[in-house]
């Protein structure tokens, strides 16, 4: 019972780390306390089906503690500061934990207030965003009561949680509204502030193209400056307007508060900078980040936060040890995108390869880049993998941390 | 590799006219790179931001994200669309003589 590892936010990440480090070799030697501020574990992916009425939201929330396993420690209390040099962090009350080890795990935090106007007049009206509980549950019925016009799906800006879903609101919004019948009189507008659809250009061209068979303009190069509640409209930082009579819009994040408070922890936008390949930090080598907080080349995604959490548990355990870190973690990501009527396609990708068509894992698997009913299942079965096999931390049979190069076809742009 | 000739000294770029070595930039072919990107003059204000962008590079090895400029460079985002309106992030780093930033996933 030598060493304290302290890991700081209960989500995807942090549970994961947790369950893993638990279930590593030598795990007698260390004690393991995980803190956070609430008991409600949301699983985030379920929001996006939550205004279509295709998730009750009471299903997507399950206690914290109760998904570690045992012989773990979970205290609820707001994070205040970390103190690196001191290797302490200070919890709201002013109870003090000290570690050998620190895991950032606290995600990533929504910040409509830093853009002029977004939670001003019409916010929680006919301005909403689905990336929080009540945001999703409000949009469902402002969806429900909608009787036509001009609905506009905003990425106020980069990076954001699951890149890939406000994308996937789209195509399920020109779903919604075929299935009612109403489609003629929904006019369905996509802007980012990406030159097209995704950032990769081989998925952006196959996104791209679904927006448009789909009928769903897409706006680019589109960074929200402000939003005019009363006038109704989204108004970019270089003059241009988009009218909307229901806007969906996608918050700029930051990293957990207490990071900007805890000196040389975050960079400017509060995540948390480390290394790319190893997850320690620039300056305090025992400190790692994971997930959503870790201020990487990567994209904020549940998956990538499993892909991850082989590379910290392994490198948590070399650092214990004294040995050089030997973990590698390659940017891999794997998303399922939601197309609408039963079908999904699935993306796999890393730091250096981008999004390609093939299969997933190898040659023979799930078809990439294309859309099917078998990855519209996938996308459903994520739930059930997530409660049971990612969050306690165990391998999916066949799928490793690494992303495979089998099955995936080079193309040309 | 597309190549490019400014104050008389022809500098390796890349397909949208971005340096891809920043060593080969000096300041005298900013004001060249700024005309065309239809900015006649570079004022203080500019040469902030760009000297700013070089310095990030340095530190980073990528040109920041507008975002990041409004609030660490000292010009706010209002005002770095009004000095560079075809997207500040972007055209002062080509201004600045350093790559392309790379955005995020
Ligand atoms: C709409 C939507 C759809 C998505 N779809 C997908 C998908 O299809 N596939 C996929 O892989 N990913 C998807 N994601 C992304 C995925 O949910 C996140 O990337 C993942 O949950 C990140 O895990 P995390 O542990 O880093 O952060 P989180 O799970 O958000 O956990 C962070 C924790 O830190 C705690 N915390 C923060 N600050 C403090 C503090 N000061 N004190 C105490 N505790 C604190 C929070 O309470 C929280 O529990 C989606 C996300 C959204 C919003």
């Amino acid at each position: 019972m030598g060493h304290h590892i302290v890991i700081l936010g209960a989500g995807t990440a942090g549970t994961l780390t947790a369950n893993r480090l638990r279930r590593m070799p030598g795990a007698d030697e260390y004690r393991i306390t995980v803190v956070d501020q609430d008991d409600d574990h949301v699983y985030q992916p379920g929001l996006l089906f939550v205004p279509f009425g295709l998730a009750q939201p009471h299903h997507l929330v399950r206690s914290r503690p109760r998904q570690l396993h045992s012989g773990i420690d979970y205290l609820q209390a707001r994070i205040e500061q970390v103190d690196p040099a001191a290797r302490t962090v200070r919890l709201a009350g002013g109870r003090r934990l000290s570690y050998d080890v620190l895991v950032v795990a606290s995600g990533a935090r929504l910040l409509p207030e830093e853009t002029e106007g977004l939670t001003g007049s019409g916010w929680g009206e006919n301005v909403f965003t689905f990336y929080d509980l009540p945001g999703a549950v409000g949009l469902q019925h402002a969806l429900e009561r909608f009787d036509g016009g001009r609905i506009v799906i905003d990425v106020a800006d980069l990076p954001v949680k699951c890149p890939v879903a406000p994308l996937e609101f789209a195509f399920l919004a020109d779903w919604y509204f075929r299935r009612c019948g109403s489609r003629d009189r929904v006019q369905l507008t996509y802007a980012t502030p990406l030159d097209g659809a995704f950032t990769k250009p081989v998925a952006a061209k196959v996104l791209g193209g679904l927006l448009e068979r789909k009928g769903i303009e897409l706006v680019t190069e589109f960074n929200l400056g402000e939003v005019d509640g009363r006038g109704g409209r989204l108004v970019a930082y270089d003059g241009r307007e988009l009218p909307y009579d229901l806007a969906v819009v996608v918050p700029l994040h930051g990293g957990a508060e207490y990071v900007g408070r805890s000196p040389g922890l975050g960079d400017e936008l509060d995540f948390v900078p480390v290394d790319r390949r190893t997850l320690q930090h620039r300056d305090h080598p025992e400190v790692f980040a994971i997930g959503d907080a870790a201020g990487l080349p990567a994209s904020k995604a549940g998956s990538v936060a499993h892909f991850e959490g082989e590379t910290l548990t392994h490198n948590i355990g070399r650092f214990l040890r004294g040995q050089p870190l030997d973990g590698f973690f390659d940017g891999h990501t794997n998303c399922f995108v939601e197309t609408g009527f039963h079908k999904a396609l699935l993306i796999d990708f890393n730091y250096d390869t981008e999004p390609l068509p093939g299969h997933f894992p190898a040659t023979v698997g799930l078809p990439l880049l294309k859309e099917s009913y078998a990855n519209h299942l996938g996308k459903l079965a994520f739930e059930w993998f997530y409660w049971h096999s990612l969050l306690p931390g165990r391998e999916l049979p066949g799928i490793g941390g690494q992303m495979p190069e089998h099955g995936k076809q080079r193309v040309r742009t | 590799m597309p190549t490019a000739t400014y104050d008389d000294t022809t500098v390796p770029v890349d397909d949208q006219g971005f340096f891809t070595d920043p060593g080969r930039w000096t300041e005298p072919m900013a004001e060249q790179i700024a005309r065309e990107d239809g900015i006649a003059t570079l004022t203080d204000r500019h040469w902030i931001v760009i000297r700013f962008m070089r310095a990030q590079y340095e530190v980073k090895g990528t040109g920041p994200t507008v975002r990041i400029l409004g609030k660490t460079s000292g010009v706010g985002v209002k005002e770095l669309y009004r000095l560079f309106p075809k997207g500040p992030a972007k055209t002062a780093a080509r201004i600045a003589g350093i790559p392309k930033p790379r955005g995020c996933l």
